[in-house]
């Protein structure tokens, strides 16, 4: 008897629970639903001038005609491609100057401020000055892309590295292993799992810069949609490639989240 | 019995920019070929210093360490610290094999010893397990075989079991210091643990506070009635033991 409560208290947690992730869904949808409900409405309505604020049919629309003419898919493709090689550029990169960074205290110790600058300097006032360096060009875009996580990354890389367990070096001493092992044994798989989280930020910021770049110097891409849209007062094209842009950010945020999970498990962290 | 390492004078100090703190100050003993050694003292005093400079970890500013050969190269040092440190990112196969793989000694016969002391310690259906599927017990088992691969002749134990809960303590320091004795290692142990250096060991050296120096060197010998340590701790001499060496401790000179 006492059993079935206990099983029935135990289903009526397990039901709270999903109910409570059912709802948080459904009013995630809704919310989404009625956004783009009013939106239409306020457009049909007059409300608010379509032709600056748009409307989601009139984004469908645009959405068609570029895929009809096979633009869109150009554009997306071109910047998704920028994104992926400033993120692994950043990502080895940052592991390369992080590792240095461990070997040498010294080094570190006066590359610090530098770092430090650049990580808080607002990328986008590089932009130009990369431009006049390299020229129009996916380089430049790339860069740009780099500029935004570069910094950031290497720091947090670093700090992870130091954070390791001093223990655990210890033990690595003193069963004889030098420093090299040490770094391979203890500090890199050690730090891992930031290794991980940093990556997560950083394809993000990658994005950033690589639109930042391609407001300025490109020819294809999202963000030179976004700025020829605003320039010839296509507002419809404008809003169609920033809700394009959601949808990469998001997807992208996703794929690096399954892939830090695919790692973890095989690592068992 | 044979001497395999002796130190003498051995002096250590921490260097700050706000002073020297004295850790050691002359410290000297013999250890002798199978003997087991307790180093007890008040916390802070530079216990594990001294493991650290018999490790070769760190260098002594003065004295000497020697060994029947000379150069303390040729004694072999297992150390094993405070908590297992087995990596979880390693299958325990993996990790008791760490200091092989670090030295390049991955010989079948080292290996086959390796096979010899996890089926000994029964650790053998546990090898492809991740460290945290293994119990506390296991865990420093795994730890001691990482060390003793290497075939130290000298083993270090830095309150190897400090971190576990009392019962486990018990069970654990009675299970890991019998597996030494029967692999006729030589080993010091460094523990706060009065208790646990007697019915251990051969010998109890009491350390002072900072400057550590020698208080005194105390042979043990308990009458067993057999050879587990909890009748180690029913000895009749081991209260007596207790109170000299808790009295040196607390009543410094």
């Amino acid at each position: 008897m006492k059993n079935n409560m206990e099983l029935s208290r135990q289903d009526a947690f397990v039901y709270q629970h999903h109910r409570h992730h059912l709802l948080i869904h459904m009013y995630r949808i809704l919310f989404f639903v009625l956004f783009l409900g009013l939106w239409e409405l306020a457009a049909r309505r007059q409300w608010i001038d379509s032709f600056f604020f748009s409307s989601p049919s009139l984004v469908i629309i645009k959405f068609w005609e570029l895929c009809v003419d096979n633009s869109l898919f150009i554009h997306i493709g071109v910047t998704l491609w920028e994104t992926l090689i400033s993120f692994l550029l950043v990502f080895f990169l940052s592991l390369l100057v992080a590792t240095l960074l461990w070997y040498s205290q010294s080094v570190a110790e006066i590359s610090e401020p530098y770092l430090v600058v650049l990580n808080s300097l607002p990328k986008s006032a590089l932009a130009p000055l990369i431009i006049v360096w390299l020229g129009t060009g996916m380089t430049t875009i790339i860069v740009a892309g780099m500029s935004v996580a570069v910094f950031g990354s290497i720091i947090s890389f670093f700090t992870a590295f130091q954070q390791s367990d001093k223990e655990k070096v210890k033990l690595i001493q003193t069963l004889g292993g030098g420093r090299r092992d040490v770094f391979f044994k203890v500090i890199l798989p050690g730090s891992i799992p930031i290794l991980l989280s940093t990556t997560k930020v950083n394809i993000g910021l990658s994005l950033v810069g690589v639109i930042i770049g391609e407001f300025l110097a490109a020819r294809q891409g999202l963000g030179y949609l976004i700025i020829y849209g605003s320039q010839v007062f296509q507002l419809d094209l404008v809003i169609t490639s920033i809700i394009i842009l959601c949808i990469i950010a998001m997807g992208l945020y996703k794929v690096i989240q399954a892939l830090e999970h695919y790692i973890k498990k095989r690592i068992s962290l | 019995m044979e001497q395999i390492l002796e130190l003498q004078n051995i002096h250590y100090s921490y260097h700050s920019l706000y002073g020297e703190i004295k850790a050691l100050e002359n410290i000297s003993f013999q250890v002798k070929k199978g003997e087991f050694i307790g180093i007890v003292g008040p916390s802070g005093c530079g216990k594990s210093t001294l493991l650290s400079i018999i490790a070769g970890l760190i260098e002594p500013e003065a004295g000497e360490i020697l060994t029947p050969a000379g150069s303390r190269d040729t004694l072999r040092i297992g150390y094993m610290l405070q908590h297992d440190h087995l990596f979880e990112w390693r299958s325990v196969y993996k990790n008791v094999i760490l200091g092989l793989e670090l030295n390049h000694l991955l010989t079948e016969d080292k290996l086959s010893h390796v096979d010899q002391l996890l089926k000994d310690y029964g650790l053998w259906d546990f090898k492809d397990k991740k460290p945290s599927e293994l119990s506390g017990g296991m865990k420093q088992r795994a730890a001691l075989i990482r060390t003793l691969a290497l075939d130290p002749d000298l083993l270090l134990l830095d309150e190897p079991f400090s971190a576990l809960d009392y019962q486990t303590r018990l069970m654990v320091s009675d299970d890991i210091s019998r597996l030494i004795r029967a692999s006729g290692k030589t080993m010091m142990i460094v523990t706060h643990d009065i208790s646990e250096a007697i019915s251990i060991c051969d010998r109890v050296i009491v350390l002072t506070k900072r400057p550590a120096h020698i208080k005194c060197d105390i042979p043990v010998q308990l009458t067993l009635s057999d050879d587990t340590l909890l009748s180690a701790r029913k000895a009749p001499e081991f209260q007596s033991y207790f109170n000299r060496i808790w009295e040196d401790m607390i009543y410094e000179e």
